[in-house]
């Protein structure tokens, strides 16, 4: 549970070190200063609340996989595990979803910048990427049966799957949100009311991009 | 007393809004307004009636049980598989979806709103799809009593390998269920968590520094993020031990041979299943605990009319609780095998949690402490907490420690501990809150009379239930057990007592009905409450009509002023000052001598 452990500690340090900052040093019972203007634990954090669910969600799913990973190293002591052979096609896989990354990244400053072109071919270049990721993810599990080792054959395999799997289905999600922004660029969508939807793309991906190179890592080296 | 106007301990400058308020969805249909409702108030209320309904049915099981180890050999419809299934449908329901939903889907969202200064949540959709899949995950649970051999008699724990094992009640269907079920609560429950998270960060209204919400709101908040933190352990538990079930993988499955045949299952690790399970399962009990120890916080001051004791300690306790309560998960298994360091490690994490959670009943002690109490009936509630959670927190401490523990594991000892601490002080806090809020969501009081009947049955029948508990424990009376046997060691008095306890347990069971009764009598006779009836000084006591209307506040968000606890302000002309309550013209800025 060590791994577990680090990654929320980082997590609590944060929120326990922010409330700290907020709350240090406030006499709630008489504080001018808490109603200066520009306070920002006035009117909450300066941005869209839609971000920070973003960010809230994004910590639920680190804790998620944290404890899969925790869950993974220590299964890994068991006698019976048989490190599996990794596929070649993930490292095309897992180019291609630090691409999409790159192509959402690109999408985004485009929006910044009101450039609608730049939006439209990064969006459809990132999910072009994506869906490349899951089609090359799912060859990687047919590779793995065809090499004979299936979801029961070893607990190794078993995390193989679940993992991947787990992985997937986030970018699945993302995909959904991906698709309803694809729709309204291709409904004529000022770039501007589109700006806030490609910019939580683009960090949800590149969340999913640093969440799949810890598990590619993990993956290959254990 | 006479009290004199006085701008205490207010500002007199309110900054402009500095963004606008965010639309707020408006139904036009019966359908809309309550059934498919974005509303946080009818979900609250929504969220609160599925709870109740299915702790009723987890109190009638608790019911039977006692029946069973009461009078044994009394009643043929209870056969040992029917007692595990019981024991484990019991305990899931009233930690998770009671407890869990009633504290945070509950008042998390009737109070949050109101108490910011927010129209709603800030995503009113997805916080209505919180409750549909809640209400699913809950219709599933409902559905293992009616499948082929019934719910899972695996315990509460859902212990591999025994709880996927022919032989064990609802090894199918049931257990299938309610692994199913408590992904789709989880999942459910994140969705609500967000809001709740985000509605307190980014929704409250001008002035409403985070220092100034009220301790209800900073338990609903810190629990919420410990159960979004800690829920995923119970999912990934429960998504691999459906894969071990379903598809054959050994994630916790070790090698087995189980009534002369070799399973195919081999390697897995159980204990692994322990830690990813104990570690959703201990800051559970303070997913449950925070908002409890929020909501007393309240009562209490409300009631002494006295500022709370240390607020900034009591925010700095939920936060290092909140904390600690990830690194205790443990001492829950110590008779599993583990290191001897890593008991003395988890068993030393124990005791020190115990010293913020010890510096909150400390301050609420001294809240009381020449206070100008009202004995109400939220007010007996409150302090009947203090006793009963006081007594379970001791003998936690008994229990985390290794060597006490194992002796006491698995016994009755545990039983009255657990409830002590985790049943029947949260639900007083329960009790109290609706017997509190109930006039703002109705515009009604509960009857007083009725509620001074139900609190004393409710309190001392529990401890005649839990006191001598212990003493079974003492003996060694294992827990889980269907009947004792012919135990050497237990003496025959030991029958009598669970007998005794059995008839309490029936009697406190059946003075809910006094409970039942009051809120529906009440609904239609009550007398009227008016808008704050209290004399409370947050913010939801302040709306312009009682129940509050769609968007809560009328044309205006209010403007907080002050933080949640002036009460009794030297000086002052009423004995409370609403938050929302402007400085009186000319006195100036802060006075804050009281403090």
């Amino acid at each position: 549970m060590t791994t577990t452990l680090v990654a929320l500690a980082v997590v609590m340090a944060v929120v326990i070190g922010w409330l700290l900052r907020q709350t240090l040093g406030t006499r709630p019972w008489a504080d001018p200063r808490t109603m200066a203007a520009g306070d920002p634990s006035v009117a909450g954090l300066p941005m869209p609340s839609i971000k920070i669910g973003l960010a809230v969600f994004m910590t639920v799913a680190t804790s998620l996989f944290a404890l899969s990973i925790s869950a993974y190293l220590m299964r890994r002591e068991g006698a019976d595990w048989r490190p599996v052979a990794q596929p070649l096609v993930l490292w095309f896989n897992t180019a291609m979803l630090g691409l999409g990354s790159v192509c959402f990244e690109w999408a985004n400053r485009s929006a910044r910048a009101g450039r609608a072109g730049g939006v439209t071919r990064g969006l459809l270049a990132g999910g072009a990427c994506t869906l490349l990721f899951l089609a090359g993810q799912y060859g990687a599990w047919r590779s793995l049966e065809a090499a004979g080792y299936y979801v029961t054959s070893n607990p190794a395999a078993s995390f193989f799957y679940f993992l991947t799997a787990l992985h997937a289905l986030h970018l699945l999600g993302g995909l959904w949100v991906w698709g309803t922004t694809l729709v309204r660029v291709r409904r004529g969508a000022a770039v501007r009311d589109i700006r806030l939807s490609v910019e939580l793309c683009t960090a949800y991906w590149h969340f999913l991009l640093v969440v799949w190179l810890v598990l590619f890592g993990l993956l290959l080296f254990t | 007393m006479t009290y004199v106007p006085v701008g205490h301990d207010a500002t007199d400058y309110a900054p402009p809004a500095e963004t606008q308020e965010p639309e707020l969805y408006h139904p036009k249909t019966f359908i809309g307004k309550y059934i498919w409702s974005q509303d946080a108030k009818v979900i609250a209320i929504q969220y609160s009636i599925t709870a109740i309904g299915i702790g009723v049915v987890a109190l009638v099981l608790s019911w039977l049980m006692r029946l069973q180890l009461g009078f044994p050999n009394t009643f043929s419809f209870i056969d040992p598989s029917a007692y595990l299934q019981m024991v484990s449908m019991h305990g899931m329901i009233m930690v998770i979806y009671l407890l869990t939903a009633l504290f945070l889907g509950g008042f998390g969202n009737y109070l949050i709103p109101l108490m910011v200064g927010a129209r709603d949540m800030v995503f009113p959709y997805v916080n209505m799809l919180s409750y549909w899949i809640y209400l699913f995950a809950v219709l599933l649970l409902l559905a293992s009593f009616f499948v082929p051999g019934g719910p899972t008699g695996a315990g509460w724990t859902l212990y591999p390998p025994q709880a996927i094992l022919t032989g064990t009640p609802g090894a199918g269907w049931g257990i299938i269920l309610m692994l199913v079920s408590l992904a789709f609560f989880i999942v459910g429950f994140t969705m609500g968590g967000l809001n709740y998270v985000v509605t307190v960060l980014q929704a409250r209204t001008r002035g409403m520094t985070l220092l100034r919400l009220p301790l209800t709101i900073w338990g609903i908040f810190v629990a919420t993020i410990l159960a979004l933190l800690a829920f995923p352990a119970l999912f990934v538990s429960a998504i691999m031990m459906t894969l071990d079930l379903t598809l054959g993988t050994s994630f916790f499955m070790p090698g087995i041979i189980s009534q002369g045949k070799q399973l195919d299952y081999g390697g897995g690790s159980p204990v692994l299943f322990q830690h990813l399970f104990w570690f959703f399962g201990h800051p559970e009990v303070y997913i449950v605990a925070l908002p409890a120890f929020g909501i007393v916080s309240d009562l209490i001051s409300v009631n002494a009319r006295k500022n709370i004791f240390g607020y900034r300690m009591m925010v700095w306790a939920i936060l290092a609780i909140g904390g600690l309560s990830f690194i205790v998960w443990a001492h829950h298994m110590y008779v599993s095998g583990m290191n001897p360091y890593f008991g003395f490690f988890f068993a030393t994490t124990t005791l020190i949690i115990a010293i913020p959670t010890a510096l909150k009943v400390y301050n609420w002690v001294l809240t009381l402490w020449r206070g100008n109490i009202r004995l109400n009936v939220p007010m007996l509630f409150a302090i009947g907490f203090i006793f009963t959670f006081i007594h379970g927190g001791l003998t936690g401490i008994f229990l985390g420690n290794v060597a006490v523990d194992l002796a006491l594991s698995d016994t009755m000892f545990v039983v009255a501990h657990f409830h002590m601490v985790m049943a029947i002080a949260p639900v007083l806090v329960v009790m109290g809150a609706i017997y509190h809020w109930y006039p703002k969501m109705t515009g009604r009081m509960l009857d007083d009379t009725l509620g001074k009947i139900h609190f004393w049955i409710t309190f001392l029948g529990s401890y005649a239930i839990y006191l001598p508990m212990h003493y079974l424990g003492f003996l060694g009376v294992p827990r889980r057990y269907y009947a004792m046997g012919d135990t050497y060691f237990v003496p025959e008095s030991a029958q009598s007592l669970n007998a005794a306890i059995t008839i309490a347990a029936l009697v406190v069971g059946v003075a809910q009905i006094i409970f039942f009764y009051n809120l529906v009598r009440s609904y239609f006779k009550g007398e009227p409450s008016g808008g704050n009836p209290w004399e409370a000084t947050t913010l939801e006591w302040q709306t312009p009509e009682t129940p509050p209307t769609h968007g809560n506040f009328g044309k205006d968000l209010p403007v907080v002023y002050r933080w949640a606890y002036d009460y009794s302000v030297p000086g002052a002309e009423k004995d409370f000052i609403p938050q929302n309550e402007p400085p009186s013209p000319g006195a100036g800025g802060a006075a804050g001598s009281h403090a």
